[in-house]
């Protein structure tokens, strides 16, 4: 089965005024198959974030391949990218980024509507998403009637309402408690094993990274470890 | 893709969104639009009763006026000298083209009748006074060129003049009215003529023949102006030449010297007063688009502060697959609904206040559909022009630094 996600020799290089440039990515090579969980983990500054906006289509690489299920996106235009995002990813932030004074359902519904998908359709399927992460009784709520776990798994909701190939999640425990974090792990566990959802979290708590089942590890635009959860666990 | 009518629901439920600051936006566009569609109906308004009282000052009309004289280096203004005399008069109205003519000599007096009394003007005018003026009777009749030979003591009042000494709404007709202390007998009372272009009350006047005037107010043959009609209105100019050169003939005035009289058109006057009028008008229209163009210059601001307040809105929208393209439109769209929302409530504030000014301060106004056409159309290319540049901004967000944005 083709991968969600191949990248070659993945550089990426920010400018700096008369200088050399800051090297970001230095050469990743990295392949996420269908219905993996993978964990990247690293210090601040080893990459992980750029390397999650170039996988999120956010940015692009200076050098190397990046194929998205089987294609190269390297010649794809902004909106291209912009209507592969809408399709086949699903994000989730930190900071939950609901719109405000806005209910859950319709928060769910928004990329549905940028991907095109006709209102008769996208009601029913936003609320199954809601179901699917446990707040279908709150859908008529505001992002502010809910807790900051509640609020992460409608956004969970919505990264997952377009069915896409790939969920990204930055740092999506970093604003809440212990047993929210646990709550939201463990909803990402359930999307993948129940539904077969590929998943990579970016994150620097090992416990949070201790829920997926591979472990990628950054370290100043490189990858310096990339092992099943287990193995680390004994190691 | 998102289709245009989704980018306006977006766009509409941001804006319900911020609900109050919407609507704080709107009211400077809701205020210039008001404001546009109030002055250029106060302007309309008065043109149009220029215009009215063009027709009101009667037809075709032709004044002439004695002009100023020269003693010892101190000139008089026009009007000044008293060189004008029925028999001008006579010799005008024998000219082609001309279809009557009156004299008209005036004297402020006092009128007495019953128990009350009254400051005006009273006019010794011929019986062809109220054709050249246009100005028909309300009740009674006009005095006969009979009367008028014999130095009648009959008097028609204007309706001013009717309340003022008729109040309890007494027909004053065949009742006595003492005019400088000399009765006159009332034969007759003038339909409401309304304020001249000038402010006057036109109604506040008394008529008596000329010759009664003359002979028992003032004792003298001098008279102040000739009142005479042209035929129509494209016989003006030549009537005008005609009468100028015949009083040169009849006054001896040499080639060379100025005439010791001035005929006027009272066309041209009004004319003069109505595009005083219109400029008038279209000064207050500026005054108000300038302030248009504030509130248009207002939702920029509120747009720019809204693209910086809302980065974050802004880069998750792209996350999720919104192309810059569809944010261009949602924040140009914004704009365009604030503006001519803006703009729809300004008509409707402008309509309400033309008639509340026409209702309180008696000013004639009058709600032009191009004028709310114009302000709508203005109102949305404001939304449309100021709009473009924050939504660009908005578009133009790197959606990295948007989503970490604080």
């Amino acid at each position: 089965m083709t991968p969600v996600v191949e990248v070659r020799g993945l550089r990426k290089v920010y400018s700096l005024d008369g200088g050399d440039g800051v090297v970001a990515l230095n050469g990743v090579d990295l392949t996420i198959a269908r219905g993996e969980f993978v964990a990247v983990m690293g210090p601040s500054g080893s990459g992980k974030s750029t390397f999650m906006h170039i996988v999120g289509f956010l940015d692009r690489p200076t050098a190397g391949t990046y194929r998205f299920a089987g294609d190269d996106v390297a010649h794809l235009g902004g909106d291209a990218l912009a209507d592969l995002r809408s399709r086949a990813l699903g994000f989730v932030f930190q900071a939950y980024n609901l719109l405000p004074r806005t209910t859950a359902l319709e928060n769910v519904e928004l990329p549905m509507i940028y991907a095109g998908i006709p209102a008769a359709v996208r009601r029913p399927a936003a609320l199954d998403a809601l179901d699917a992460v446990g707040l279908a009784k709150f859908a008529q709520h505001q992002p502010n009637q809910l807790s900051g776990g509640q609020q992460q798994r409608v956004a969970i909701a919505r990264s997952i309402v377009n069915q896409p190939d790939l969920i990204l999640a930055d740092e999506p425990t970093g604003a809440l408690d212990t047993a929210s974090s646990e709550d939201v792990m463990a909803l990402f566990r359930r999307l993948n094993e129940e539904r077969g959802m590929t998943v990579m979290l970016v994150t620097h708590e090992a416990d949070v990274a201790a829920h997926a089942k591979r472990l990628v590890t950054f370290r100043d635009g490189n990858i310096v470890g990339d092992v099943p959860m287990k193995e680390r666990v004994l190691a | 893709m998102i289709s245009f009518v989704q980018t306006l629901r977006l766009a509409l439920s941001a804006l319900v969104r911020n609900r109050s600051r919407s609507l704080l936006t709107m009211l400077g566009v809701v205020i210039g639009v008001a404001a546009v569609i109030i002055t250029v109906a106060i302007g309309t308004g008065a043109t149009s009763s220029v215009a009215a009282q063009i027709n009101g000052l009667g037809s075709n009309l032709i004044v002439v006026i004695p002009g100023s004289v020269q003693t010892t280096g101190a000139k008089t203004g026009t009007g000044g000298a008293s060189t004008l005399t029925a028999a001008d008069g006579m010799a005008i109205a024998t000219l082609p083209g001309v279809a009557s003519v009156s004299p008209v000599v005036s004297v402020r007096t006092q009128l007495v009748a019953g128990g009350q009394n009254w400051q005006t003007t009273v006019s010794g005018v011929a019986p062809s006074y109220t054709f050249v003026r246009s100005w028909p009777l309300a009740q009674g009749s006009f005095f006969t060129q009979a009367q008028t030979d014999d130095t009648a003591k009959v008097a028609v009042l204007g309706q001013t003049v009717v309340g003022q000494l008729f109040p309890n709404g007494a027909s004053p007709v065949g009742q006595t009215v003492l005019i400088k202390g000399v009765p006159f007998t009332i034969i007759g009372t003038l339909t409401p003529k309304g304020q001249s272009s000038a402010g006057q009350d036109q109604d506040d006047t008394v008529l008596i023949p000329y010759t009664s005037a003359l002979q028992r107010l003032i004792g003298s043959t001098m008279i102040g102006s000739l009142m005479v009609s042209a035929v129509d209105a494209s016989s003006i100019n030549s009537v005008q030449n005609e009468i100028t050169a015949l009083l040169e003939q009849r006054h001896g005035v040499v080639a060379g010297q100025p005439d010791d009289f001035s005929v006027r058109n009272l066309a041209d006057i009004a004319q003069a007063a109505s595009s005083t009028a219109s400029i008038l008008a279209l000064l207050l229209a500026s005054v108000a688009a300038v302030s248009l163009l504030v509130g248009g210059i207002g939702i920029m601001n509120i747009m720019l502060v809204s693209v910086t307040e809302r980065t974050r809105e802004i880069g998750l929208r792209v996350a999720l697959g919104a192309r810059s393209a569809s944010i261009l439109r949602q924040f140009l769209i914004e704009a365009v609904v604030l503006s001519t929302g803006g703009g729809a409530l300004g008509v409707v504030l402008g309509i309400v206040g033309a008639a509340a000014i026409a209702l309180f301060a008696h000013w004639p106004t009058s709600v032009s559909i191009g004028a709310i056409l114009l302000a709508l159309a203005f109102s949305a290319a404001v939304g449309v022009f100021f709009g473009y540049w924050p939504a660009r901004k908005a578009a133009a967000l790197d959606p990295i630094s948007a989503l970490r944005f604080e």
